[in-house]
C-alpha cells in the first residue's frame, strides 16, 4: 500500500533526514548538471536505474514506499495464513497456500528492488520489527470467518490491484519491473476470491449468505482507506507525481474502485455498508459518503484491532528463525573451506 | 576467503546472507534473462530458493544463479565512452549502401 506510505511521511514517526554536509561550488555545479539530467529523463518519459545518479529525495521516497510496500506483502500474509488450517475444502485450502506464498514471493521482489536504493535487508526488517517503518493498515485488521479471506481477495486484492497497475510505470525501473511480476500474479488472488464468495452466496446456506455480508460490512471502508487521505490531505503527491513515482491520485483511484466494485456487488448479492452510494448521472460515477479518516489514523499510528499481534508475529518469526539463518551460513562456510583447494586447482 | 559463497564485507558485519543474481531461461532455445535477485547462505540453496520466488508459474526450462559480488558492470555515466561511438559509424548498417533495385533484398 503505496500511496498510503508516502502520505502519511512526517506522521508516523521520525524520518531519517540526515543534516548534508557544506559542499564546494565545483560539487554544487556538478550536482546542478546531474540534477538537470534526471529531470530531462524524467520529463521525457525515461527510466531510472540503481546506478544512474538521482537526487537524494528521490532515493529517499521511493526507500521508504518500496520497503513499506514489500513489509505489507510480507504482514499481508498474516491473516491469510491464519485460515489455511481451517479452509474448507482441501481445493480451497491448496488455492489458500499458493495465494499466500505469492504474497512472500512478492515482499522478496520488492526488498530486492529497494536494496538496490542501498539500504540492506537486515536495515528494512530491522525497521520493521522496531515499529519505525509501516505496513498498509489494511492488515491490521482480524480475520474472523472464513468468508473474510474471500472478501480479502475480492476487496483488499481488489483496492491493492487498482493501486499497483500505475507503478507498473514507474520512472524507478527496478520498482517497475517488481511491479509488472507482482500485477501478473495479482489477478488470480482477486478472481479466488470472488470466486468463493460465488460458491457462498449462489449455493450456500442462509447462515453463509450472514456471513460473506457481516464481512464486507467489515472490510469496505478500511478498503476504501487504503487509496490514502484524499489529494488536499496528500503534501507529498504533487512530488511524487513530478518524478513519475505515482500516476495516479489517491481520490481518482478510489473512484475506480469504488466504480469497478459496486456491479461486482450486485452480481454477488451483498450489499456495501454506504447508505450514501449512488450512482451520479452528471459525473458518472458512483458517490459515495465519508470516509472516517480518524480511524484511519488511528490505526496508521498503531492503534488498530490487530497492530501489536501482526508485529509480534513478525517478530517471534524472525527471532525463532535465527537458529536456521546463522547454521545455513555456518554450512556454506564449512563447504566453502572443504572445496576451496578444488577451486584453486580447477 | 575470497569464493563467493562466503560472506564478506558488511554483509559479513550483519550476518546476512549473501546476495545472488538470477537468470532464467523462458523456452528452450532462448538465452536465459536475468529476472531478479535474492539471498541465500550458499550456491545450492540460491539455486532451490530462487525455483521458490521467481518460478512458481511455469516461468523456464533452466536456472541459473550468480553471487552479485562477481558481476562486473559498466558505470552508466560512461555510457557515451561504451555505446556513442557507435553512432558515427554508419558504414555498420546494411541500409548505408546504396544498391540497385533489383538487388536490393541483399
Amino acid at each position: 500500500m503505496y500511496t498510503q506510505a508516502m502520505d502519511t511521511m512526517g506522521r508516523d514517526g521520525p524520518g531519517e533526514g540526515a543534516a548534508r554536509p557544506v559542499r564546494s561550488v565545483e560539487e554544487m555545479q556538478r550536482e546542478r548538471h546531474l540534477q538537470e539530467r534526471f529531470d530531462a529523463r524524467i520529463d521525457d518519459g525515461g527510466f531510472i536505474e540503481a546506478k544512474d545518479w538521482m537526487p537524494e529525495n528521490y532515493r529517499r521516497t521511493l526507500l521508504r514506499q518500496i520497503s513499506q510496500h514489500a513489509h505489507s506483502e510480507i504482514v499481508g500474509m498474516l491473516p491469510e495464513g491464519n485460515w489455511i488450517t481451517r479452509a474448507p475444502t482441501l481445493k480451497r485450502k491448496a488455492i489458500l497456500m499458493a495465494k499466500v506464498q505469492d504474497e512472500g514471493g512478492h515482499g522478496l521482489y520488492l526488498y530486492a528492488a529497494a536494496e538496490t536504493l542501498g539500504s540492506s535487508r537486515d536495515e528494512m526488517l530491522g525497521a520493521l520489527h522496531s515499529g519505525r517503518a509501516k505496513y498498509s493498515s489494511i492488515f491490521n485488521y482480524p480475520t474472523l470467518t472464513w468468508a473474510d479471506i474471500g472478501v480479502i481477495g475480492w476487496l483488499v486484492d481488489g483496492a491493492a490491484i487498482m493501486n499497483q497497475v500505475p507503478i507498473c510505470r514507474c520512472s524507478y525501473a527496478p520498482y517497475a519491473r517488481a511491479m509488472v511480476r507482482i500485477c501478473r500474479e495479482e489477478s488470480f488472488h482477486q478472481r479466488q476470491g470472488y470466486d468463493s464468495l460465488l460458491v457462498m452466496m449462489k449455493q450456500g446456506t442462509e447462515a453463509q449468505r450472514a456471513m460473506v455480508q457481516d464481512a464486507v460490512d467489515r472490510w469496505w471502508w478500511p478498503c476504501l482507506m487504503m487509496f490514502g487521505p484524499t489529494d488536499d490531505q496528500s503534501p507529498n503527491s504533487a512530488q511524487s507525481m513530478r518524478w513519475g513515482i505515482k500516476r495516479i491520485s489517491n481520490d481518482d483511484l478510489r473512484q475506480k474502485f469504488v466504480d469497478a466494485t459496486v456491479p461486482q456487488a450486485a452480481e454477488l448479492g451483498v450489499t456495501l455498508p454506504d447508505p450514501d452510494l449512488a450512482w451520479n448521472e452528471a459525473r458518472q460515477h458512483w458517490d459515495f459518503g465519508p470516509i472516517d479518516w480518524a480511524e484511519f489514523w488511528r490505526v496508521v499510528g498503531g492503534d488498530g484491532p490487530c497492530n501489536r499481534e501482526r508485529l509480534q508475529r513478525r517478530v517471534d518469526a524472525w527471532e525463532e528463525g535465527a537458529w536456521v539463518r546463522e547454521a545455513a551460513l555456518a554450512h556454506a562456510r564449512k563447504h566453502t573451506d572443504h572445496t576451496e583447494p578444488k577451486q584453486v586447482s580447477a | 576467503m575470497s569464493t563467493p559463497t562466503a560472506p564478506t564485507g558488511h554483509d559479513a558485519a550483519r550476518n546476512e546472507w549473501p546476495l545472488w543474481e538470477v537468470f532464467v531461461r523462458p523456452k528452450a532455445g532462448l538465452e536465459h534473462k536475468h529476472c531478479g535477485s535474492l539471498h541465500a547462505p550458499d550456491a545450492a540453496m540460491a539455486l532451490q530458493l530462487a525455483r521458490e520466488v521467481y518460478a512458481r508459474r511455469q516461468e523456464g526450462t533452466s536456472l541459473w544463479v550468480v553471487p552479485s559480488s562477481q558481476i562486473t558492470a559498466s558505470d552508466p555515466g560512461d555510457r557515451d565512452i561504451y555505446f556513442d561511438p557507435m553512432e558515427d559509424k554508419v558504414y555498420r548498417h546494411p541500409t548505408f549502401y546504396a544498391l540497385p533495385e533489383s538487388v536490393n533484398h541483399m
